[in-house]
């Protein structure tokens, strides 16, 4: 039932192939991680300016796709990005066909999904921030640059971290759905195998052990970064 | 006017709209069952995680961790694809649901709810004060009456804002079921995309579709708040 020794190194197992598949996994969750983090950012700042027409795109954006199952959006992105991007292409004068590899669509994919949760944690960890801080920064003399990073920043970071922590597990396990567009990471090794050796529990089972592997780790890096930032904070 | 009513119903967004629409049915088809299922299950798990019986409360705890720390859709190939390929569940009668992707899919998402449901249960079971316990045992109330006039009301009340969230996730996670070809929403949004190239098109009927079934569920989540927690109406 459960081959153990489909499982070794080189060319007799798949053990190579779930080590590199593993990788690309932790590849696109920390590049999407970090993408989702910048989107997350431009949006909170969209909504807390006083704007309505940029807070309703943001509103709209977070809404929509929070609303609407992950699968559709990569769906939306795997088959409509080249579209996109070529459109983009033509008005610069490019008229060939432009061709985005997996891993892109990959990673704009899960960005787009996980910025939405990052920007309601970024949001509410902004908003946990008192006012006199700023008034005391701007009393100060401090700019808006050093307000941004010397002020608000470092508080942000320790008020979102335990939230970021759980999008982050989020992202890690969403990334399993960009097996649908192809691109091989842990998913679609293991439906790789099976299709090989015919034995779809052996690699499942694998990726289910693999997933747990990351998800715990990270889950104490997390921990450890939280004790560090809120270092003076008694618990 | 007429002309562009005309130009709507030939348009493609019109088509796709009520192709997506038949499949309708199955997803919701898919929340009847798991989502009660879950509900009751998530509540008897989280009871056997806050119970003094070691075993039971660690089994539970690793059930929980297992799950939580896995995709979905690992967990929805395991059971379709993987519980299939073993030989004494194709001869077993249980064989009789698992060649369904229907009912691996009803399986799936019910295992998969339990878990976080269950978490969050306990959150609310732990979160009562202990007076309210103590103040029941005054009166003379036994185990179960406990349980089911001050425990579970409390506990309920507290956390349904977190299992509206659940609630919702489910409601997205449904989408998954579609890879083990089960023609649902998403299933049939992908083959439209597949098949005219028109993703825009298809992604906006499955997506109003989807934010409808959460706009409703929302709305169920909040009557429910509004039932449950009458000492915090503003006019009574």
């Amino acid at each position: 039932m459960f081959k153990f020794d489909k499982l070794v190194f080189g060319d007799a197992g798949w053990g190579d192939e779930f080590l590199i598949a593993t990788l690309m996994t932790l590849l696109v969750s920390i590049l999407s991680m970090g993408l989702g983090l910048f989107l997350a950012i431009i949006t909170v700042w969209a909504k807390i300016i006083q704007n309505r027409i940029t807070r309703f795109i943001a509103n709209f954006y977070t809404t929509v796709i929070r609303g609407v199952p992950e699968l559709l959006v990569i769906y939306l992105i795997f088959f409509g990005g080249n579209a996109v991007v070529m459109s983009i292409a033509k008005v610069f004068g490019y008229n060939k066909y432009i061709e985005l590899n997996a891993l892109t669509i990959a990673t704009i994919a899960i960005a787009v999904i996980s910025a939405t949760y990052s920007s309601e944690v970024l949001r509410a960890s902004y908003l946990a921030i008192s006012k006199g801080q700023i008034e005391a920064a701007r009393a100060l003399g401090m700019n808006k640059f050093s307000i941004f990073f010397k002020v608000i920043s470092p508080q942000v970071i320790r008020h979102a971290l335990p939230g970021i922590g759980n999008v982050w597990q989020i992202t890690l396990k969403d990334t399993s759905l960009i097996s649908v567009t192809g691109l091989v990471e842990i998913m679609r090794q293991s439906r790789i195998s099976s299709n090989v050796e015919h034995s779809p529990l052996t690699f499942l089972i694998t990726a289910a052990i693999l997933y747990l592997c990351l998800t715990t780790i990270s889950g104490r890096v997390f921990k450890t970064l939280e004790v560090n930032y809120s270092k003076g904070f008694s618990t | 006017m007429i002309e562009f009513l005309n130009s709507i119903e030939n348009s493609l967004i019109y088509e796709n709209f009520f192709l997506v629409l038949s499949g309708l049915d199955n997803t919701i088809l898919l929340l009847l069952i798991s989502l009660p299922v879950g509900f009751v299950l998530a509540l008897l798990f989280a009871l056997g995680r806050v119970s003094k019986i070691a075993l039971l409360s660690r089994t539970i705890a690793s059930y929980i961790f297992v799950i939580r720390g896995t995709p979905l859709l690992v967990q929805i190939y395991l059971i379709y694809f993987g519980l299939g390929s073993v030989k004494f569940i194709r001869e077993s009668f249980l064989w009789y649901a698992l060649k369904e992707p229907f009912w691996c899919g009803v399986i799936a998402l019910t295992i998969n709810t339990v878990a976080y449901g269950a978490e969050i249960f306990r959150g609310g079971i732990q979160s009562i004060e202990k007076s309210q316990v103590e103040s029941g045992l005054s009166l003379g109330f036994g185990k179960f009456l406990l349980l089911r006039k001050i425990i579970l009301p409390i506990a309920i009340r507290k956390v349904l804002p977190s299992y509206g969230n659940e609630l919702i996730l489910m409601v997205k996670a449904t989408s998954l079921v579609s890879l083990t070809t089960y023609m649902e929403m998403t299933g049939i949004a992908r083959k439209i995309m597949a098949k005219t190239f028109a993703p825009v098109e298809a992604f906006i009927a499955a997506g109003i579709l989807y934010l409808f079934l959460n706009f409703l569920m929302v709305q169920f989540v909040k009557y429910l708040e509004w039932k449950y927690n009458p000492h915090l109406r503003l006019n009574n």
